[in-house]
């Protein structure tokens, strides 16, 4: 029956994830076995006492004590059992194991930002090795978020006032999505980062080194992948549609109004400052609603937004 | 007079046939039905307000469906499609299912039930009304002026810092809470002091048995709910710093007073559905109800607990595990009456003498996906299940069995149980049996796909969606509109029905609960002379089956 499991769980990518998916099984057999009794009485009866003719006679029965107790008593075993299971896999799951790495997380509309020990920081990627616990230390800066790995069954709101964390051990090299859970506005749907899985010699190399997407790649490319990593994607398109923010094609050298009345035109420091500062020129027509990049985003990082930008005629 | 006639039916064979409440002479007109108080009239005016927001709640979620075809920009915006969902829950929970049971059919049935006049508080009734409409108003003004985004739960800091008309809309909530309490009051009042001679706790038909509970808790949740709402209205006014975390509030108090009230009002809204599937069963079933007294003190007991178990709704707000561990475990415990009640409803047709006709259609509908939506819910009481699952369209899909398959489904079953006793006339049998039909395969088809985006990780309140979801999305967005024209026949099958002649009898179906003691429509004050009870509800062994029975 695993084809069951694999129709409404996706792969169980992190060691507390099995025990998890099994106690959501073992609530699906007993989902199918009392919608199987509930529909056959239910065929059964209307089959049997369907209505013949007026005079048709019924019984008086008002109750009966020992089915009344039994349908009270065995579901409320049943779902004792479900509690207990429940409550132990949840406390496994929320105490972290002493030494395990922490990571802090930041959450603002509408991107996620990761900062490492070693003190470097990242956004929209989420590097981690495989196998070793990770404790992720977690807080807003605006309003609540909710930080989600499908694929390691862990959630947890980002709340402003205080951290929040999760842990979690992942076991399978690869890429999985972090969808924002919990309700924040326009952009939620696509505050959306990856946790890269990597092994471990791979983890000290991406510390050491950087991204190593990101290594040897002119500017222009390597903007385009900081792109959809920084999350400029959920605002601002490419194709010249209207977003939250102006779209990026054809944007440099052209002349815009600010909302203080006066045009301006793109160019290299209007970007920058619009990465770094973004509240100090707005341009006509949209909200300042972007947040700040600074000291998230590196001076190459810069460099390979404006190289980007100025290719998208 | 000098010769007194007791019995209502035998006073009622020496009468002719007397003006209904729907024409009689001394109310004529407009102005007669909008300063009424007659609690008939008012379930008539609170049908039809009720039904024109689960109209407006359902071309949202038509519309909400829609832009879900394909990910990104189908035809609206993000902005647009977060208060096109927001408006949908707003106004379909506010709106149309906490006030549509009770205050519509409640309002009707309830103390022609009892073998009353009328309400205890007539007038009181009259206002409940008119507070309803302006709470109405404002929200459509909140509409129109600005639109609103935070979601039905308008959970802080996000709705005390957004744009759009989010006091308008809050305060409109606050405004409708005042009109469930009000209704509440009435029913605790009714149910205490106007039952009819002979009429004990236990001789209650089980449809007041649980509109009673829900009545209490209108009256006790709702004032938090208003509370909070006032509060949210003073934070966005005047920065008083409860909510917001940035003026030293706490954004997690707000969902604690929220859910304090919203869970409980998950009774408000399924209890009532309860109440209809406890009448139709028996009835077409033509035999006792099985376990009357555990259906009915059941009722209570989910009314109780119900207070108890609004954290279950933050398992990832970050409470602290003990208390998560405490609300999961009342959860289980509050899931056993409902679960005992479904095999009461089940054993009710057992030795019995069961007619297929469009309520019983509707019973067995609400028997199968109120199953569904009650043993869904184990997923999310489990904690380790629910971390995984919370903020999903699992949880979307879970809640719509419950309020729609459950409520909704009941709620229509009930509109065609007690049609020919409101409005005196028959509909058309054949098309409302295929509207049932149609709305539990619209239905299914709408919200089973959901489970399966839910669990693998689909968010919910979600404008644009990775991929792999869309074969799902498509089917879910196809299978609504199945349910939508379900739902829309359906009704203008009853409301067509209108203009025919009145033509049904007392007692159409054979129901031994009193309001099918009277004629159809009753008359304005109900019964001919003080009807008496001298037997147990949903008694057969002595009823006579009216020979204008249909069946």
């Amino acid at each position: 029956m695993t084809w069951l499991r694999h129709l409404f769980l996706p792969a169980a990518s992190s060691v507390k994830a099995e025990d998890v998916d099994d106690l959501f099984m073992f609530i699906m057999w007993l989902n199918i076995l009392f919608m199987i009794l509930i529909t056959g009485l239910i065929v059964l009866f209307v089959a049997r006492y369907r209505r013949k003719s007026a005079a048709q006679k019924t019984a008086h029965i008002e109750h009966n004590t020992a089915l009344e107790l039994s349908w009270s008593i065995l579901p409320l075993i049943l779902s004792m059992v479900v509690f207990f299971w429940g409550f132990n896999s949840y406390m496994q799951a929320t105490v972290a194991p002493d030494g395990a790495m922490e990571i802090q997380v930041t959450a603002k509309k509408w991107i996620w930002t990761f900062g490492y020990p070693d003190g470097s920081v990242g956004v929209g990627k989420l590097w981690v090795p495989v196998n070793k616990p990770i404790r992720m230390i977690m807080h807003s800066e605006d309003v609540l978020h909710a930080f989600y790995v499908p694929a390691f069954r862990v959630k947890a709101d980002v709340l402003p006032n205080r951290y929040t964390e999760v842990w979690f051990q992942a076991t399978e090299v690869g890429d999985y999505v972090i969808p924002c859970a919990e309700y924040c506005g326009k952009g939620h749907s696509q505050m959306r980062a990856y946790v890269k899985v990597v092994s471990q010699k791979d983890y000290e190399n991406f510390l050491e080194k950087g991204d190593p997407d990101e290594i040897g790649k002119p500017p222009a490319e390597l903007g385009a992948i900081l792109y959809t990593n920084f999350g400029c994607s959920t605002c601002h398109s490419i194709d010249g549609t209207r977003g939250q923010g102006p779209s990026w094609k054809g944007i440099y050298g052209a002349q815009h109004k600010m909302t203080d009345g006066k045009l301006f035109t793109v160019d290299e420091n209007y970007i920058r400052t619009s990465i770094l500062q973004p509240q100090q020129m707005v341009v006509e027509g949209f909200q300042g609603i972007m947040p700040s990049y600074q000291g998230q985003v590196r001076e190459r990082h810069l460099t390979a937004l404006i190289a980007y930008i100025k290719s998208l005629k | 007079m000098s010769d007194v006639i007791t019995s209502p039916a035998a006073q009622a064979a020496h009468t002719p046939h007397h003006a209904d409440y729907l024409e009689d002479p001394d109310f004529k007109g407009i102005w007669a039905w909008m300063t009424t108080i007659d609690h008939k009239r008012l379930g008539v005016m609170y049908l039809w307000a009720t039904l024109a927001a689960f109209l407006a709640g359902g071309v949202m979620a038509l519309i909400v469906r829609l832009e879900l075809m394909h990910p990104g920009e189908d035809f609206m915006t993000a902005e647009r499609y977060n208060q096109a969902f927001t408006l949908h829950g707003a106004i379909m929970v506010f709106m149309f299912i906490i006030p549509a049971i009770p205050a519509a059919l409640g309002n009707f049935f309830l103390p022609l039930m009892l073998g009353a006049k009328d309400v205890a508080f007539p007038r009181l009734n009259l206002a409940s009304f008119w507070v309803y409409v302006a709470g109405a108003i404002m929200a459509v003004t909140s509409i129109v002026v600005g639109g609103v985004d935070t979601g039905w739960t308008f959970y802080t800091p996000y709705s005390t810092t957004t744009n759009g008309a989010v006091t308008m809309m809050t305060l409109s909530v606050f405004v409708l809470g005042f009109s469930s309490i009000f209704t509440g009051i009435n029913f605790v009042a009714t149910v205490h002091k106007l039952r009819a001679p002979g009429m004990g706790w236990f001789q209650m038909p089980l449809f007041v048995w649980a509109i009673y509970p829900t009545a209490i808790i209108q009256v006790l949740a709702t004032p938090v709910l208003g509370i909070t709402m006032v509060l949210l209205v003073m934070e966005r006014a005047f920065n008083i710093g409860i909510f917001d975390a940035q003026i030293g509030g706490d954004p997690v108090l707000f969902q604690h007073f929220f859910w304090f009230y919203s869970h409980p009002a998950v009774y408000i809204m399924i209890l009532p559905g309860m109440a209809i599937i406890s009448e139709i069963i028996p009835t077409f079933c033509r035999r006792v109800i099985f376990g009357y007294r555990l259906i009915a003190l059941s009722s209570v007991a989910i009314a109780l607990i119900g207070f108890l178990v609004w954290g279950h709704h933050m398992f990832t707000s970050g409470q602290s595990a003990l208390a998560a561990g405490i609300f999961s475990f009342l959860t289980f415990a509050v899931a056993i009456p409902s679960a005992i009640k479904v095999f009461n409803w089940l054993s009710t047709m057992y030795k019995a003498s069961i007619s297929l006709r469009t309520p019983m259609l509707y019973a067995i509908s609400f028997l199968f996906l109120f199953g569904i939506g009650g043993l869904t819910g184990i997923f999310l009481g489990a904690l380790s299940v629910d971390i995984h699952l919370h903020d999903t369209y699992f949880v979307v899909a879970h809640f719509h069995y419950v309020m729609m398959g459950g409520t909704v489904i009941a709620y229509l079953g009930g509109l065609h149980y007690w049609w020919p006793k409101m409005f005196g006339r028959m509909y058309n049998e054949t098309v409302a049996r295929v509207c049932c039909g149609l709305v539990f395969i619209g239905f299914n088809a709408t919200f089973l796909p959901q489970f399966i985006m839910g669990s693998q990780g689909m968010p919910r309140r979600y404008y644009t969606y990775l991929d792999q979801f869309q074969p799902l999305h498509q089917f879910s967005t196809f299978g609504s509109w199945i349910l939508g024209a379900g739902i829309a026949i359906a009704v203008i099958n009853l409301t067509v029905a209108l203009r025919g002649p009145k033509n049904a009898p007392e007692n159409p179906w054979g129901g031994t609960t009193l309001e099918w003691q009277t004629q159809s429509p009753p008359i304005t004050h109900n019964f001919i002379g003080q009807p008496t009870i001298d037997h147990e509800p949903y008694d057969y062994r002595t009823f006579k089956i009216p020979a204008d029975a249909v069946d």
